[in-house]
Order: structure tokens, then C-alpha cells, then sequence
């Protein structure tokens, strides 16, 4: 009866590492080779990925495509053993993220032509870290979603500092270290989680969950005590990888430090994996919980896209005004989640998918435009529109997406958002709301800066982009223009799950 | 029928008896030898017998609990789990000590082998042992043939220094433990663990119990040393530093291991009857709790400031101590579940501890330079080292797919479990505080060019062939837990701490 259908999550997370293993065969001076393999192992994941995409039946509750096997025991002596299971599959909340990563880390491989040296490690890493971020995705048991966690952890820290620029090696510190700190969390709220429901696996604990939950005035309150860490962990574990406010300052070196194809996928998905956390065990889990800390969370929110705004606007060097408008924009990730209501949550994961795409652009091309003009100080750039009319036309079309013309991603998303947090706090979101004039400002500022005014001297013999380099700008280009268009692409498929998330909620 | 002390199954000393014969053997040999012969094949003899040894050992799992020798030694699954870890780490350590014979200078003699035969044999009776004497008898065979083999490098002046210290330290901490053992004795009338439960059940009931904590903490304090635990670790840098590696390999995985039963037992035994009192979680647990946190932090932070590869190393090994010390401390919480998940942790600290010695080493001989400095561009020297060092490292560090992440992870459970979330909280932050000096390694290897001038990196295939166990160890682990989890489960851990049938009462 099973065919290989039913291992389609399994298969989309571990074909790039296949194409990794191949690579390890492959003489260390065959660059051209590297590049084929690195390439072309990212397609059968995306395409099936799509596969995936075309045969989810949005009318269906749950994990599809669901395979579990027993992994390992742990043995309790005189009781039930704690069994860990190897389980995946995918549901609305997963498939959208799913689908964005292989399109990324595909266009990320194209996106890598300029790297040069040592491509045979480069091109393994990247794919390893492929199947590290479809493996969280796709994983249905938290243990397993732990591991392919600390996965793009261990393969980022390697690209960061073995690729990256000149402040490279302190960037993969950094990195590291906070990172190291937020997995530090996470771990303590599995081990909690286990040792409080017995298993890992998402439905096991959901079920439980929503069981302890109807009588959690009964509870001692020790246990409460410990459900509130376990909660807050989570919290924290989820806030450094977003980056919540206070914990965002290894982002920034790594935005500024890391080769550009690292930072289309850091910023377009690794990000992502926060936003994820926080709707699949933040919300799915602790509804309860959630309720309470909304408040907090969507200050915390207000934060983000308020600071990130302002220093976007004052800061001088391009990538770092679009790493504060990535703190900025997911301010508004977390705007969405406060809000607690499907149209909320809907907004959170399309501004999730649409932000993943944009900045996986806007990267890509500050990337190509560092590759001509060796400099990304604002000031030092100028008139580019003159020599570059294909590459400032697509930073135009990136940079208004980011700042939420309607008709491009960006603007449905941020609505979403809005809209779902205006019906619960007014006025937090209407303070919030700020943060979008702030946008368009802070994105029309580097856009003059960089494009248009004087031309420098020193530019006028730049060329303009390649055929092979624009190919991921155009397929990024048309996705954002489709979600814009028409949003349902993005929305069908998960409307059932976040209303049985919802649901849960209560009124 | 009338029975002597001797009167017993031989079979359950096998494996004793098989090392016991064996070091005796190879002293005869080495007698007979003439000097200019290679003694690389008594090494192999002594592999031979530790292999037979370990068969040994697996054929009598299984078995009820025996005790033999008028109570004093026992034969049940708590030692025979440890027995085959001491002798996967003897074997570890033998075969290292063989590919360093090509090109190490002096070469290892004869009696290195017999001595490390005999170190083991001390351990293997500490695992086994009921009784004080017996355990002091195991614990003092292997200290005295350690103190000898780090100083076996006689015209080596840290291997002298090393050799020194320890056996000043050593001294002193045995000295600690016997009077620790004299005030028990005084105060039950016997040696033998059993009868002082037997004693210490009507004691904690009616008497004054100041006594019983004095010896309690004198013991502690030679535990502590043994283990290598802070504050009583300052021995152990210098020593790992200066010793041959292979016997750094031995003191760090095989003594650490004899030691940690020893403590295992005597607390679980003669001390047992305190945690019917409430005493236990008030005095022991938290001093325990303190040994482990003191280690994690004091090891963890002393790492961040070394430059000697071997040293940084011993410091990970105080760290690591602290954390198989977790589920030991929190016994009172959570039970005798703490054996499988410190037994886990042990054999992966086996496999990577040894093997990242054995790369360390490696790289030390070939650049003749023992800093972290001379790792700088190996990614690009010798990929493949470098890859298999990084695998050890990031087992250390504990991260997944390693058996350091799943031993780290089950160890978390225990500290979680009893509720001390202070001490969960130790244990994760001192553990991202490891991975900064962990990944120097890494660092190094990766992101620093390669000194032009630095010699090929040159690896003898029986260094291969412990790298190669050490890899394969770590990875199996870390993907396939149940290969380890499933034996653990089977056995009975409460059965090797109650009183068994005794062969003569048979």
C-alpha cells in the first residue's frame, strides 16, 4: 500500500543531502562540477515540493502525508518507556514555509556564482543547511524538529565563517552564541515537555495539552510554575531566532557579514523558523498561555517595527538598513500573532513567505551591486539607474513591495496583519500603524540615495547585470507579484488549519 | 556440606582472572625478551586479553546478582555494565599507545602495557567491590599504576611534573577517603557496605548524626579528586597536559569511570538509609549539586583561556564530570532511572573524549607543536582529520546527530525531572558557554589559513582505527540511541544495590 507518496515530506528533506553526499565524491578543483551538483540537487526537492503544493487537500484537518516510525525508547524503570518517534508531514501552517524554502535555497545555489573558492564544502554546506530548514518544517515531533534545528545552526555557522566578509569570523561567534543561547531554551522546554506529557510528538502533545488545559486550576502550582517556564522558554527560544527586540543584535552582523546566497536564506527562511515556532508551539500548545502574554507580545511588536523603522532611516550602509527593516517587518509578523484571530495569524504567515521573498531579492541584489561597486555606503553610491537600468529597476520593485504597495506581497501581508490586530487593540496597532509611514520613507530614502541623483564618476563603466544572474530576480520578481495579485495561492491552503488553531483559542 | 571462602563459581572472576593472568604472562615474557626486541607485541597480547576479557564480561550479563569472597566482592549487572566500559576504554587506550609505537620517542617498553593491565584490574574491582577494603584495595592498584604510567616518559619534563603532582594530590586524596572510610568503620564496626546500611538504618533513627556527615564530606573530598570535579581539579590539567596521551585517554575515560561506580556505590549503599530521613535531599543531593554545578562552570570557564590543546581538553573533561554528576545528584528526586542516562553519557564521553585526544595528539606530534594554533587551516592539510575532529567536537559541545546531544539531552531529564531548574539551567548555559572553545577548534581548522611551513600531518592506521571506533561510536550513538538504550532497559539497576545470594550460602 505505501507508495513513494507517503514519504513526500521525507523526500523533499533529504534529497539535498543526497546531492551533499555526492559532493564529498567530487575532486576539490572541479568548480564547474560543484556548481552543477549543488545546483541541480536542490531541484527534485522543489519539485516536489510543488507536488506537494498542487495535491494538499486544504480541506483536510492535520499533518498530510503523515509517516511515523518508532525511533528509540528511553526506559523508565516500572512505567511506560518514552518512545521518540521519526515522524513528518505537513499541514497549512508547514507547506507555505515549505514550499518558500525550496524555492529559496534553489535560487540561493543559482545565487551563488561569487563564490569561488573552496565550492566543493560551500555547495555540501548549502545543501545540508537545505535539509536542515525543510527537516524543521516538515518535522511533526519536536525532538526531531530540535535536531534539524540545531542542523542550520551548525551549517550556518560554517558558511558565515568560512565565506562570509571581513568581519566574518565574529559574525559566526555571534551567531553562535545567541543562537546556541536560544536552542538553550528550546531544550529546556522539550525536556519539559516531555517529561510532563511522556512523548514529542505534536499531536501527543497537543491532545494532552488540551486536556491539561481544562483543568489547569486543579494543577499544583508547582506545576503551573513550571508550565509558565516551559512556556516562556519557548518564548524566548523563538524571540532570539525572529529577533525580538532586545536579541537582535547578532542578526545585524550576520545581515552585514555573511556571503549574500547565506543571507537570501538567513533572512528569507532562517528568520522564518521563529515565526513558525512561535504559531506551532507558542500558539498550538499553549493557547491559554498565549492569551495572557498577547498583550505583552504585541507591545513587544510595536517595539520592533518602531525601532527597526527609525534606525533603518538613520543608518548609512545599505545591508544594515535592510537588516533593521527586517527587525521592522517582523514586528509585524509578531503584530499578527498577538492578534489571535485567524485573520491575524493568516497575516503573521503571509507576511512570513512575503518578507522571505523580498529580502531573499533585496539581498540578492545588494549582493551583485557590492559585486560592482566593492562599497555599500549610501553615500558612496549614486545615479545607478544610469548604468544599471535592469538591476535599479528590480531594486525599485523589491524596495516598493517592502514598503507595501498594494498589488505586490508585501502590502496583503502587512493588511492582514493590521486588520487582525485592530479588531482586539486598536490602539497599539494604530501606533503600530506609524511604522508603515516610517517605511515608506526609510525605503524611498536608500532608493534615491542608490539610484538616482549624480552618478559617481567611478560607475560609469559598471555593467549591468547577466542573463544567469537575473534568472532568481525575475522568478523572486513574479512570485511577489502573484501573492499580491492573488493572495488565495498562499491563503487556501492554510485557511482550515488556522481555523482549527483558532478554534482552540476560544472567544 | 562445608564450604571455604574460596568455594565458588570461577567463572563469575573470569574476566578478572583473564587480565590478572594475563599481566602476569607478559611480565614473565618481558623478563625473557632481549632488549633490543620490538614490545609492540605485547601491547597486542594485552589487546588480546582485554578483548577476551570483554567476552567474558558480555556472556555473564544476564545472570542474578552473585557475591563471592565472604560478601565482599559482587558480581551483577552495575559492574558488569561498567566492566565492559572499562575495558572498551583500556582497549581504546592500548591501541592508541600502539600507533604512537613508530614514531614516538622513547619507545613504550614492556612494562607500560603490564601496567596499564594492571590499572584496569584496579578499576574493574572498584566496579565489583562490596566491601571498603576491597574497594580501597581496586582503588589504590589503579592510582599506583597510574602514577607510574605518567611519569613513564622518564626524560620528559611534564611527564615528570605531571607524574609528581598526581602523586602528591593522589596521595593526599586517598588519605581523605580512608579517614572518611575510618570514621564509617568506627562508627558501624564494618566494612562490608551491607552491614553499614544494615548499621546506618538503626543509627540515622536514634543517634547524633554529625559523625556520619563527617565522613561523609572526607569522603566526598576524595571522590571529588578522583573524578576530577572542581574544586578539587587542579591536578588535572597539568597531569592530562603532561601524561603520553594514551594515558591521558585512560586517566580521562577509564579512571573517571571506575571512579564514578565507586561513588555510586558507597553513597547508594551505605548511605542509602539517609533518604528515608529527608537527609539525603537535604544534605546529599545539594552537595552533590554543588560538585556538579562548581565543575560545569569552573571547567567550562577555565577552557575559554587555553591555548595547549591537551589542556583545554582536561578542562571539558571537569565540565563533563559535572554533568554525569547531574543524575547522580538527583537521585533522591527521581530514582534509580538515573543509571541508564549516566551510563549513556558515559560511553559517548568514552568515544569523543578519546577520540578528540587522539586527534589532539596526533597533530601535536606531527607539527611538534602542542597549541590549539598549530589545528590553523587542517580543513585544507588533512580534510578528512579535520572532519573527524569536528565530529568529536561537536559531540562535546552536544549537538545532534551525536551521542553527546542524546546523552546531554537524557542527562537534562533527570535535572528537569527532579525539579532543580537552577541546575537545568547550569547545565544549558555552561554548555553554550562550551561551545566558544569547543569551536576554536573548529575556528582554526576552517576559517585560518594553513602555515606554509607546517609538516604533513602524518597518521598511523592504528591511530585510524581509534578515530575510526571513535567515529563510529559518536555517530551510532547519536542516530540509533536504541542500540544502547535497548541493553540499559533490560537491566535491573535496583538488583546492584540490594544484598544478593551469596555463593557459599548456595
Amino acid at each position: 500500500m505505501t507508495s513513494w507518496v507517503d514519504w513526500l515530506p521525507t523526500l523533499v528533506t533529504f534529497f539535498p543531502l543526497l546531492g551533499a553526499v555526492i559532493l564529498l565524491f567530487f575532486p576539490r578543483d572541479l568548480v564547474k562540477g560543484h556548481r552543477f551538483v549543488g545546483i541541480l540537487s536542490t531541484i527534485p526537492s522543489l519539485i516536489l515540493a510543488i507536488v506537494m503544493y498542487q495535491r494538499f487537500d486544504p480541506a483536510l484537518n492535520g499533518m498530510q502525508w503523515f509517516k511515523s516510525v518508532t525511533w528509540f525508547r528511553i526506559p523508565i524503570f516500572g512505567g511506560m518507556p518514552w518512545e521518540f518517534h521519526y515522524s513528518m508531514g505537513v499541514d497549512g501552517l508547514s507547506l507555505p514555509l515549505v514550499v518558500l524554502t525550496c524555492i529559496v535555497s534553489t535560487l540561493a545555489a543559482v545565487a551563488s556564482l561569487y563564490i569561488k573558492q573552496r565550492t566543493k564544502a560551500y555547495y555540501a554546506l548549502l545543501l545540508i543547511l537545505q535539509t536542515g530548514m525543510a527537516g524543521v518544517f516538515l518535522a511533526a515531533n519536536l525532538f526531531l524538529f530540535f535536531i534539524f534545528f540545531e542542523v542550520t545552526l551548525i551549517a550556518t555557522f560554517f558558511l558565515i565563517g568560512g565565506w562570509g566578509y571581513l568581519g566574518k569570523e565574529k559574525a559566526a561567534n555571534h551567531f553562535l552564541l545567541y543562537t546556541g543561547l536560544g536552542s538553550g531554551f528550546l531544550l529546556f522546554a522539550m525536556v519539559g515537555l516531555l517529561l510532563f506529557f511522556g512523548s514529542l510528538d505534536y499531536s501527543v502533545l497537543q491532545e494532552r495539552m488540551a486536556q491539561l488545559a481544562t483543568q489547569m486550576a486543579l494543577l499544583p502550582p508547582q506545576a503551573q510554575t513550571m508550565l509558565w517556564l516551559i512556556f516562556i522558554s519557548l518564548l524566548i527560544a523563538f524571540g532570539i531566532k525572529l529577533p525580538i527586540f532586545p536579541f537582535h543584535s547578532w542578526m545585524l552582523r550576520v545581515h552585514v557579514e555573511a556571503p549574500t546566497p547565506v543571507v537570501m536564506i538567513h533572512s528569507g527562511i532562517l528568520l522564518k523558523m521563529g515565526a513558525y515556532g512561535l504559531i506551532r508551539f507558542g500558539v498550538g500548545l499553549f493557547p491559554g498561555f498565549m492569551k495572557e502574554a498577547a498583550a505583552v507580545l504585541s507591545i513587544l511588536g510595536l517595539v520592533n517595527i518602531l525601532y527597526g523603522a527609525i534606525l533603518a532611516f538613520v543608518e548609512r550602509e545599505l545591508k544594515r538598513v535592510l537588516a533593521f527593516s527586517s527587525i521592522s517587518h517582523m514586528g509585524i509578523v509578531l503584530f499578527g500573532l498577538a492578534s489571535l484571530n485567524e485573520i491575524g495569524l493568516q497575516g503573521a504567515i503571509f507576511q512570513a513567505v512575503s518578507h522571505g521573498l523580498i529580502s531573499a531579492l533585496l539581498f540578492f541584489l545588494v549582493g551583485s551591486l557590492y559585486h560592482r561597486t566593492k562599497t555599500t555606503l549610501l553615500d558612496d553610491l549614486g545615479g545607478l539607474a544610469k548604468t544599471m537600468p535592469v538591476l535599479s529597476g528590480i531594486l525599485m520593485v523589491g524596495a516598493l513591495a517592502l514598503l507595501g504597495l498594494p498589488g505586490l506581497s508585501g502590502f496583503i501581508s502587512e493588511f492582514f496583519a493590521f486588520l487582525g490586530l485592530f479588531k482586539v487593540r486598536p490602539i497599539v496597532a494604530s501606533v503600530g500603524a506609524l511604522g508603515l509611514i516610517l517605511a515608506a520613507v526609510y525605503v524611498l530614502r536608500f532608493l534615491l540615495q542608490t539610484t538616482f541623483g549624480p552618478l559617481k564618476e567611478r560607475y560609469l563603466n559598471s555593467l549591468d547585470i547577466q542573463a544567469k544572474e537575473s534568472v532568481p530576480m525575475f522568478v523572486l520578481v513574479g512570485l511577489i507579484v502573484l501573492i499580491g495579485i492573488y493572495p488565495a495561492a498562499l491563503g487556501e491552503p492554510m485557511h482550515h488549519t488556522l481555523q482549527y488553531l483558532v478554534a482552540k483559542i476560544g472567544g | 556440606m562445608e564450604h571455604t571462602l574460596l568455594d565458588f563459581n570461577l567463572r563469575v572472576m573470569a574476566p578478572e582472572l583473564i587480565i590478572v593472568s594475563a599481566a602476569a604472562l607478559l611480565v614473565i615474557l618481558e623478563l625473557l625478551l632481549k632488549e633490543s626486541t620490538s614490545r609492540n607485541w605485547i601491547g597486542w597480547l594485552g589487546l588480546l586479553a582485554v578483548i577476551a576479557a570483554g567476552v567474558s564480561v558480555g556472556m555473564e550479563f544476564g545472570h542474578p546478582p552473585y557475591q563471592i569472597l565472604n560478601d565482599s566482592y559482587r558480581v551483577d549487572s552495575f559492574s558488569l555494565a561498567f566492566k565492559a566500559l572499562l575495558l572498551g576504554g583500556g582497549g581504546l587506550t592500548i591501541l592508541f599507545s600502539l600507533a604512537g609505537g613508530k614514531n614516538e620517542q622513547p619507545k613504550p617498553k614492556g612494562e607500560y602495557y603490564i601496567l596499564l593491565l594492571a590499572a584496569l584490574l584496579g578499576g574493574m574491582m572498584m566496579v565489583s567491590s562490596a566491601d571498603l577494603l576491597a574497594l580501597y584495595v581496586g582503588l589504590e592498584l589503579l592510582s599506583l599504576s597510574s602514577y607510574i604510567l605518567v611519569g613513564i616518559n622518564k626524560r620528559d619534563r611534564h611527564s615528570n611534573e605531571a607524574a609528581w603532582k598526581y602523586v602528591v594530590l593522589g596521595g593526599v586524596s586517598s588519605a581523605f577517603l580512608l579517614y572518611g572510610m575510618s570514621f564509617l568503620y568506627g562508627l558501624t564496626g564494618a566494612t562490608n557496605l551491607f552491614a553499614i546500611q544494615g548499621k546506618m538504618v538503626e543509627m540515622v533513627a536514634t543517634q547524633d548524626q554529625a559523625y556520619i556527615y563527617v565522613s561523609l564530606f572526607l569522603m566526598m573530598v576524595g571522590f571529588g579528586f578522583k573524578i576530577a570535579t572542581a574544586p578539587f581539579h587542579t591536578w588535572t590539567p597539568d597531569v592530562y597536559q603532561g601524561s603520553p596521551t594514551p594515558v591521558t585517554i585512560f586517566l580521562a575515560v577509564v579512571s573517571k569511570a571506575a571512579a564514578f561506580a565507586l561513588v555510586a556505590r558507597v553513597l547508594l549503599i551505605a548511605y542509602l538509609p539517609l533518604v528515608s530521613t529527608g537527609a539525603w535531599n537535604e544534605i546529599v543531593s545539594w552537595l552533590l549539586m554543588i560538585l556538579a554545578a562548581c565543575s560545569m562552570i569552573i571547567g567550562n570557564t577555565a577552557a575559554l583561556r587555553q591555548t595547549n590543546a591537551k589542556r583545554l581538553l582536561a578542562y571539558s573533561s571537569i565540565a563533563q564530570a559535572g554533568y554525569v554528576l547531574v543524575p547522580l545528584s538527583t537521585l533522591g528526586f527521581v530514582g534509580f532511572d538515573l543509571f541508564p542516562s549516566l551510563f549513556y553519557y558515559l560511553c559517548a564521553y568514552l568515544f569523543m573524549t578519546a577520540g578528540a585526544f587522539a586527534v589532539a595528539d596526533c597533530i601535536a606530534k606531527s607539527c611538534k607543536n602542542d597549541q590549539i594554533s598549530a589545528f590553523a587551516g587542517l580543513s585544507r592539510r588533512s580534510p578528512w582529520l579535520a572532519g573527524v575532529m569536528t565530529i568529536f567536537l561537536i559531540s562535546l559541545a552536544g549537538f545532534p546527530v551525536t551521542a553527546g546531544f542524546f546523552g546531554k539531552f537524557y542527562l537534562l531529564t533527570s535535572a528537569v525531572g527532579s525539579n532543580q531548574a537552577w541546575l537545568a539551567a547550569a547545565m544549558i548555559l555552561t554548555t553554550i558557554v562550551s561551545y566558544y572553545y569547543y569551536f576554536e577548534f573548529i575556528r582554526q581548522m576552517y576559517f585560518r589559513a594553513p602555515d606554509l611551513a607546517a609538516p604533513r600531518v602524518s597518521v598511523s592506521w592504528a591511530a585510524w582505527a581509534v578515530l575510526a571506533i571513535g567515529v563510529t561510536g559518536t555517530l551510532a550513538l547519536g542516530l540509533f540511541p536504541d542500540l544502547l538504550l535497548h541493553e540499559l532497559g533490560k537491566i535491573d539497576w535496583h538488583s546492584a544495590f540490594a544484598q544478593a545470594q551469596n555463593a557459599i550460602r548456595q
